[in-house]
Protein backbone atom coordinates (compact mmCIF):
# COMPACT_ATOMS: atom_id res chain seq x y z
CA UNK A 1 0.00 0.00 0.00
CA UNK A 2 1.42 3.26 -1.03
CA UNK A 3 2.11 5.63 1.80
CA UNK A 4 0.07 8.80 1.88
CA UNK A 5 2.09 11.73 1.75
CA UNK A 6 0.84 14.66 4.20
CA UNK A 7 0.86 17.86 2.22
CA UNK A 8 3.58 20.00 4.15
CA UNK A 9 2.03 23.57 5.46
CA UNK A 10 3.71 26.18 5.25
CA UNK A 11 5.03 28.07 8.22
CA UNK A 12 5.63 31.29 6.93
CA UNK A 13 2.25 33.39 6.91
CA UNK A 14 1.48 36.55 4.61
CA UNK A 15 2.59 39.41 6.55
CA UNK A 16 2.03 42.09 4.24
CA UNK A 17 -1.83 43.05 5.74
CA UNK A 18 -0.20 43.25 8.96
CA UNK A 19 2.71 44.96 7.81
CA UNK A 20 0.53 47.69 6.19
CA UNK A 21 -1.70 48.24 9.58
CA UNK A 22 0.90 48.50 11.73
CA UNK A 23 3.00 51.13 9.64
CA UNK A 24 -0.69 52.72 9.18
CA UNK A 25 -1.20 53.08 12.77
CA UNK A 26 2.99 54.17 13.17
CA UNK A 27 2.17 56.83 10.77
CA UNK A 28 -1.21 58.05 12.39
CA UNK A 29 0.82 58.10 16.01
CA UNK A 30 3.75 59.95 15.09
CA UNK A 31 1.58 62.39 13.46
CA UNK A 32 -0.77 63.21 15.71
CA UNK A 33 1.83 62.97 18.23
CA UNK A 34 3.24 66.32 20.06
CA UNK A 35 6.83 67.24 20.21
CA UNK A 36 7.94 67.82 23.38
CA UNK A 37 10.06 71.56 23.23
CA UNK A 38 13.05 71.78 25.61
CA UNK A 39 12.09 73.28 28.84
CA UNK A 40 13.55 76.78 29.51
CA UNK A 41 13.80 75.53 32.85
CA UNK A 42 14.18 72.00 34.08
CA UNK A 43 11.58 71.10 37.14
CA UNK A 44 11.55 67.92 39.26
CA UNK A 45 7.63 68.51 39.74
CA UNK A 46 6.26 66.71 42.91
CA UNK A 47 3.92 64.06 42.31
CA UNK A 48 -0.08 63.28 43.42
CA UNK A 49 -2.79 61.22 42.66
CA UNK A 50 -4.74 63.44 41.04
CA UNK A 51 -6.15 62.37 37.41
CA UNK A 52 -7.00 66.19 36.22
CA UNK A 53 -4.96 66.64 32.93
CA UNK A 54 -4.18 69.83 32.29
CA UNK A 55 -5.96 72.27 30.11
CA UNK A 56 -4.18 72.76 26.54
CA UNK A 57 -5.60 76.40 25.45
CA UNK A 58 -6.24 79.10 27.61
CA UNK A 59 -3.37 78.52 30.10
CA UNK A 60 -0.89 80.52 31.66
CA UNK A 61 2.55 78.65 33.14
CA UNK A 62 4.46 79.65 35.63
CA UNK A 63 7.45 78.16 36.36
CA UNK A 64 9.28 78.29 39.55
CA UNK A 65 12.42 76.59 39.68
CA UNK A 66 16.34 77.02 40.82
CA UNK A 67 18.91 77.18 38.21
CA UNK A 68 22.92 78.13 38.85
CA UNK A 69 21.75 78.67 42.52
CA UNK A 70 19.44 81.04 42.04
CA UNK A 71 15.53 81.23 42.42
CA UNK A 72 13.79 81.82 39.02
CA UNK A 73 10.43 82.54 37.48
CA UNK A 74 9.93 81.26 34.07
CA UNK A 75 6.67 82.73 32.04
CA UNK A 76 5.10 80.93 29.41
CA UNK A 77 1.53 81.14 26.97
CA UNK A 78 0.03 78.27 25.46
CA UNK A 79 -1.97 80.57 22.98
CA UNK A 80 -0.49 82.33 20.31
CA UNK A 81 -2.85 85.18 20.16
CA UNK A 82 -2.13 85.92 23.39
CA UNK A 83 1.35 85.53 22.98
CA UNK A 84 1.46 88.55 20.57
CA UNK A 85 -1.14 90.51 22.86
CA UNK A 86 0.79 89.93 26.07
CA UNK A 87 4.11 91.42 23.89
CA UNK A 88 2.26 94.66 22.81
CA UNK A 89 1.06 95.57 25.94
CA UNK A 90 4.96 95.10 27.81
CA UNK A 91 6.29 97.21 24.24
CA UNK A 92 3.62 99.53 25.20
CA UNK A 93 4.34 99.57 29.01
CA UNK A 94 8.29 99.52 29.01
CA UNK A 95 8.53 101.78 25.71
CA UNK A 96 10.20 99.02 23.65
CA UNK A 97 9.63 98.68 20.54
CA UNK A 98 9.82 95.44 18.79
CA UNK A 99 10.02 94.54 14.97
CA UNK A 100 7.35 92.54 13.56
CA UNK A 101 10.13 89.56 12.73
CA UNK A 102 10.69 89.86 16.70
CA UNK A 103 7.08 89.78 17.21
CA UNK A 104 6.61 86.57 14.97
CA UNK A 105 9.51 85.32 17.12
CA UNK A 106 8.12 85.82 20.07
CA UNK A 107 4.92 84.18 18.93
CA UNK A 108 6.79 81.07 18.64
CA UNK A 109 8.45 81.12 22.32
CA UNK A 110 6.61 78.58 24.85
CA UNK A 111 8.38 79.58 27.85
CA UNK A 112 11.13 82.40 28.75
CA UNK A 113 12.57 83.87 31.34
CA UNK A 114 13.99 87.31 30.83
CA UNK A 115 13.33 90.76 32.19
CA UNK A 116 11.39 92.46 28.87
CA UNK A 117 15.18 94.60 28.44
CA UNK A 118 16.30 91.71 27.62
CA UNK A 119 13.58 90.37 25.37
CA UNK A 120 15.08 91.88 22.19
CA UNK A 121 18.75 89.42 22.65
CA UNK A 122 17.21 86.42 23.37
CA UNK A 123 14.59 86.74 20.75
CA UNK A 124 17.77 87.26 18.50
CA UNK A 125 19.68 83.96 19.71
CA UNK A 126 18.65 80.28 18.02
CA UNK A 127 16.06 78.25 19.83
CA UNK A 128 19.01 75.92 20.75
CA UNK A 129 20.89 78.42 22.14
CA UNK A 130 18.15 79.82 24.48
CA UNK A 131 18.02 77.35 26.82
CA UNK A 132 21.45 77.07 27.59
CA UNK A 133 22.56 77.29 31.04
CA UNK A 134 23.03 81.06 32.57
CA UNK A 135 21.10 82.66 29.31
CA UNK A 136 17.99 83.18 30.74
CA UNK A 137 18.19 85.07 34.29
CA UNK A 138 14.37 84.63 35.13
CA UNK A 139 11.48 87.14 35.33
CA UNK A 140 11.90 90.31 38.07
CA UNK A 141 9.20 89.71 40.20
CA UNK A 142 10.32 91.52 43.24
CA UNK A 143 8.45 94.45 44.67
CA UNK A 144 10.17 97.21 43.09
CA UNK A 145 9.83 95.74 39.50
CA UNK A 146 7.14 93.33 39.13
CA UNK A 147 7.54 92.71 35.78
CA UNK A 148 5.62 89.07 36.09
CA UNK A 149 2.71 90.73 37.14
CA UNK A 150 2.73 93.06 34.28
CA UNK A 151 2.88 89.71 32.30
CA UNK A 152 0.12 88.48 33.90
CA UNK A 153 -1.79 91.20 33.21
CA UNK A 154 -0.98 91.34 29.63
CA UNK A 155 -1.98 88.01 28.91
CA UNK A 156 -5.38 88.65 30.30
CA UNK A 157 -5.99 91.59 28.82
CA UNK A 158 -5.06 89.99 25.29
CA UNK A 159 -7.49 86.99 26.16
CA UNK A 160 -10.19 89.47 26.40
CA UNK A 161 -8.99 91.38 23.51
CA UNK A 162 -9.49 88.24 21.53
CA UNK A 163 -12.81 87.48 22.84
CA UNK A 164 -12.08 84.76 25.43
CA UNK A 165 -15.66 84.13 26.82
CA UNK A 166 -13.18 81.81 29.28
CA UNK A 167 -11.21 83.11 31.78
CA UNK A 168 -7.72 82.40 31.92
CA UNK A 169 -6.22 79.87 33.77
CA UNK A 170 -2.87 80.16 35.45
CA UNK A 171 -1.11 77.14 36.38
CA UNK A 172 1.95 76.74 38.90
CA UNK A 173 4.93 74.81 37.99
CA UNK A 174 7.23 74.37 40.99
CA UNK A 175 10.07 72.49 41.90
CA UNK A 176 9.38 69.69 44.64
CA UNK A 177 12.50 71.29 46.54
CA UNK A 178 11.58 74.56 46.40
CA UNK A 179 10.62 76.40 49.67
CA UNK A 180 7.52 77.31 50.59
CA UNK A 181 8.28 81.01 50.84
CA UNK A 182 8.77 81.55 46.91
CA UNK A 183 5.98 80.01 46.02
CA UNK A 184 3.91 82.05 48.52
CA UNK A 185 5.41 84.46 46.10
CA UNK A 186 4.04 83.56 43.28
CA UNK A 187 0.72 82.74 44.21
CA UNK A 188 0.74 86.17 45.92
CA UNK A 189 0.70 87.71 42.59
CA UNK A 190 -2.22 85.87 41.37
CA UNK A 191 -3.84 86.79 44.20
CA UNK A 192 -3.10 90.46 43.75
CA UNK A 193 -4.77 90.33 40.86
CA UNK A 194 -7.85 88.36 42.31
CA UNK A 195 -7.01 85.40 40.83
CA UNK A 196 -7.94 82.95 43.59
CA UNK A 197 -8.28 80.26 41.94
CA UNK A 198 -5.19 78.29 40.09
CA UNK A 199 -3.48 75.02 39.10
CA UNK A 200 -0.44 73.40 40.66
CA UNK A 201 0.78 71.27 38.14
CA UNK A 202 1.91 67.74 39.51
CA UNK A 203 3.62 64.50 38.25
CA UNK A 204 1.49 61.03 38.13
CA UNK A 205 2.18 59.04 41.50
CA UNK A 206 1.95 55.27 42.64
CA UNK A 207 -1.63 53.88 43.14
CA UNK A 208 -0.71 52.34 46.25
CA UNK A 209 0.42 55.38 47.59
CA UNK B 1 36.22 21.84 -40.60
CA UNK B 2 35.38 20.37 -37.96
CA UNK B 3 36.59 23.17 -35.55
CA UNK B 4 34.31 25.50 -37.53
CA UNK B 5 31.44 22.98 -36.38
CA UNK B 6 32.38 22.95 -33.21
CA UNK B 7 32.38 26.81 -32.79
CA UNK B 8 29.22 26.60 -34.44
CA UNK B 9 27.99 24.28 -31.98
CA UNK B 10 29.00 26.37 -29.03
CA UNK B 11 27.47 29.64 -31.25
CA UNK B 12 24.43 27.63 -30.74
CA UNK B 13 24.43 27.12 -27.46
CA UNK B 14 25.07 30.80 -26.27
CA UNK B 15 22.05 32.07 -28.44
CA UNK B 16 20.15 30.15 -26.17
CA UNK B 17 18.18 32.20 -23.67
CA UNK B 18 19.85 31.93 -20.33
CA UNK B 19 17.16 31.52 -17.42
CA UNK B 20 17.85 33.46 -14.59
CA UNK B 21 17.64 31.97 -11.20
CA UNK B 22 13.77 33.22 -10.19
CA UNK B 23 14.32 34.80 -6.98
CA UNK B 24 11.72 34.76 -4.43
CA UNK B 25 9.43 37.38 -4.59
CA UNK B 26 8.63 37.15 -0.85
CA UNK B 27 10.27 39.33 2.03
CA UNK B 28 10.46 37.81 5.22
CA UNK B 29 8.48 40.92 7.15
CA UNK B 30 8.55 39.10 10.26
CA UNK B 31 11.62 41.39 11.78
CA UNK B 32 9.77 44.85 9.86
CA UNK B 33 6.15 44.21 11.72
CA UNK B 34 7.97 44.02 14.99
CA UNK B 35 9.62 47.12 14.78
CA UNK B 36 6.46 48.73 13.66
CA UNK B 37 4.72 47.40 16.71
CA UNK B 38 7.31 48.55 19.14
CA UNK B 39 7.59 52.17 17.25
CA UNK B 40 3.47 52.26 17.62
CA UNK B 41 3.62 51.26 21.24
CA UNK B 42 6.46 53.76 22.00
CA UNK B 43 4.17 56.58 20.60
CA UNK B 44 0.86 55.20 22.35
CA UNK B 45 2.02 55.61 25.41
CA UNK B 46 4.03 58.41 24.94
CA UNK B 47 1.20 60.63 23.53
CA UNK B 48 -0.99 59.90 26.27
CA UNK B 49 1.00 59.74 29.24
CA UNK B 50 3.46 63.01 28.64
CA UNK B 51 0.28 65.48 29.73
CA UNK B 52 0.49 66.31 33.04
CA UNK B 53 -1.69 66.10 35.62
CA UNK B 54 -2.59 69.30 37.43
CA UNK B 55 -4.42 69.68 41.37
CA UNK B 56 -6.75 72.51 41.26
CA UNK B 57 -6.10 74.96 44.38
CA UNK B 58 -8.83 77.59 44.95
CA UNK B 59 -7.61 79.92 47.35
CA UNK B 60 -10.01 82.50 49.75
CA UNK B 61 -9.83 86.23 48.63
CA UNK B 62 -7.30 88.21 50.09
CA UNK B 63 -8.54 91.22 51.85
CA UNK B 64 -6.15 94.50 51.27
CA UNK B 65 -7.41 95.49 53.92
CA UNK B 66 -6.86 94.34 57.51
CA UNK B 67 -9.23 95.39 59.65
CA UNK B 68 -11.88 94.26 57.71
CA UNK B 69 -10.77 90.70 58.41
CA UNK B 70 -12.77 89.23 60.54
CA UNK B 71 -11.82 86.24 62.32
CA UNK B 72 -13.88 83.02 61.39
CA UNK B 73 -14.87 80.94 64.21
CA UNK B 74 -14.88 77.42 63.83
CA UNK B 75 -15.53 74.92 66.25
CA UNK B 76 -12.40 73.32 67.55
CA UNK B 77 -13.74 70.30 67.91
CA UNK B 78 -13.50 70.72 63.81
CA UNK B 79 -10.04 71.68 63.33
CA UNK B 80 -6.97 69.66 62.75
CA UNK B 81 -4.06 72.01 62.42
CA UNK B 82 -1.26 70.67 60.50
CA UNK B 83 2.20 72.45 60.42
CA UNK B 84 5.39 71.35 57.94
CA UNK B 85 8.37 71.89 59.09
CA UNK B 86 11.60 71.45 57.51
CA UNK B 87 13.23 68.27 56.76
CA UNK B 88 10.12 66.75 55.79
CA UNK B 89 9.30 66.56 59.27
CA UNK B 90 5.22 67.76 60.31
CA UNK B 91 3.31 68.14 63.02
CA UNK B 92 -0.32 68.24 64.00
CA UNK B 93 -2.76 68.64 66.98
CA UNK B 94 -6.77 68.74 67.07
CA UNK B 95 -8.51 71.22 68.46
CA UNK B 96 -6.97 73.99 70.14
CA UNK B 97 -3.04 74.39 70.63
CA UNK B 98 -3.75 75.34 74.24
CA UNK B 99 -6.75 72.83 75.04
CA UNK B 100 -6.15 70.15 72.67
CA UNK B 101 -9.01 67.10 72.23
CA UNK B 102 -8.78 63.90 73.70
CA UNK B 103 -5.78 61.89 71.73
CA UNK B 104 -5.14 65.35 69.84
CA UNK B 105 -1.99 66.78 71.76
CA UNK B 106 0.85 68.15 68.99
CA UNK B 107 2.64 64.82 67.62
CA UNK B 108 5.18 64.50 65.15
CA UNK B 109 4.31 62.39 62.10
CA UNK B 110 5.03 61.61 58.74
CA UNK B 111 4.12 62.28 55.16
CA UNK B 112 2.28 58.83 53.78
CA UNK B 113 0.28 56.22 53.90
CA UNK B 114 1.09 55.32 57.85
CA UNK B 115 2.01 58.75 58.97
CA UNK B 116 -0.12 61.80 58.91
CA UNK B 117 -2.77 59.91 56.50
CA UNK B 118 -4.13 57.34 59.29
CA UNK B 119 -4.79 60.53 61.96
CA UNK B 120 -7.18 62.44 59.10
CA UNK B 121 -8.71 59.16 57.86
CA UNK B 122 -9.70 58.60 61.86
CA UNK B 123 -11.23 62.04 62.41
CA UNK B 124 -12.77 62.22 59.00
CA UNK B 125 -15.21 59.81 59.89
CA UNK B 126 -15.20 60.62 63.59
CA UNK B 127 -15.71 64.02 63.26
CA UNK B 128 -19.43 64.59 61.86
CA UNK B 129 -20.29 61.70 64.66
CA UNK B 130 -18.71 63.62 67.32
CA UNK B 131 -20.84 67.30 65.83
CA UNK B 132 -23.98 65.17 64.60
CA UNK B 133 -24.34 66.59 61.38
CA UNK B 134 -23.12 65.16 58.29
CA UNK B 135 -22.58 68.55 56.70
CA UNK B 136 -20.53 69.83 59.64
CA UNK B 137 -17.60 67.60 58.84
CA UNK B 138 -13.64 67.94 59.61
CA UNK B 139 -11.66 71.33 58.81
CA UNK B 140 -7.82 70.23 58.51
CA UNK B 141 -5.73 74.47 58.80
CA UNK B 142 -2.56 73.50 56.95
CA UNK B 143 0.30 76.12 58.13
CA UNK B 144 3.79 75.58 55.91
CA UNK B 145 6.28 76.90 57.73
CA UNK B 146 9.14 78.74 55.70
CA UNK B 147 11.18 76.01 55.41
CA UNK B 148 8.76 73.66 54.08
CA UNK B 149 8.96 73.06 50.42
CA UNK B 150 6.67 73.01 47.83
CA UNK B 151 6.61 69.40 47.52
CA UNK B 152 5.17 68.99 51.54
CA UNK B 153 2.29 71.11 50.28
CA UNK B 154 1.49 69.20 47.54
CA UNK B 155 1.87 65.94 49.63
CA UNK B 156 -0.47 67.51 52.07
CA UNK B 157 -2.97 68.84 49.50
CA UNK B 158 -2.98 65.21 48.17
CA UNK B 159 -3.41 64.04 51.47
CA UNK B 160 -6.32 66.34 51.46
CA UNK B 161 -7.58 64.43 48.32
CA UNK B 162 -7.09 61.23 49.09
CA UNK B 163 -9.20 61.49 52.19
CA UNK B 164 -12.32 63.43 51.11
CA UNK B 165 -11.48 66.11 53.94
CA UNK B 166 -14.95 68.22 53.40
CA UNK B 167 -12.99 71.17 54.27
CA UNK B 168 -9.38 72.45 53.89
CA UNK B 169 -7.49 75.97 54.35
CA UNK B 170 -3.66 77.29 53.54
CA UNK B 171 -3.32 79.70 56.17
CA UNK B 172 0.10 81.36 56.09
CA UNK B 173 0.15 83.12 60.18
CA UNK B 174 1.72 81.16 62.55
CA UNK B 175 0.92 82.19 65.79
CA UNK B 176 3.87 82.65 68.69
CA UNK B 177 2.64 79.68 70.08
CA UNK B 178 2.83 77.67 66.92
CA UNK B 179 6.22 79.07 66.19
CA UNK B 180 7.61 77.57 68.95
CA UNK B 181 6.51 73.91 67.89
CA UNK B 182 8.17 74.92 64.34
CA UNK B 183 11.41 75.68 65.94
CA UNK B 184 10.98 72.54 67.90
CA UNK B 185 10.86 70.38 65.00
CA UNK B 186 13.62 72.73 63.02
CA UNK B 187 15.96 71.88 65.76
Amino acid sequence: MAKVKMSKKATSIDMTAMCDVAFLLLTFFILTATAKAPEALPVDMPSSVVQTKLPETGLVMLTVGKSDGKEKVFYGMKDRAIRSGALDYMAQKYKIDFTDEEKAQFALVDEFGVPVEGLKQLLSMKSADRVKKGVQSGIPCDSINNQLQDWIQGARKANIENGGTKELQFAIKGDSKELYPQIKKVMDILQDQKINSFNLVTGLRGKDY
Amino acid sequence: MAELNSGDGGGKKGSKKVRSKKSNSKVDLTAMVDLAFLLITFFMLTTSLSKPQSMDLGLPDKEEDKTKDKPIKVDQVRTMTIIMGKDNKIKWFHGLLESPEPGGSPTDAVYGKNGIRKEILKRVTSIPQATGDKDKGMIVIIKPSKKSTYRNLVDVLDEMAICNVPTYAIVNDITPEEQKLVDEMNK
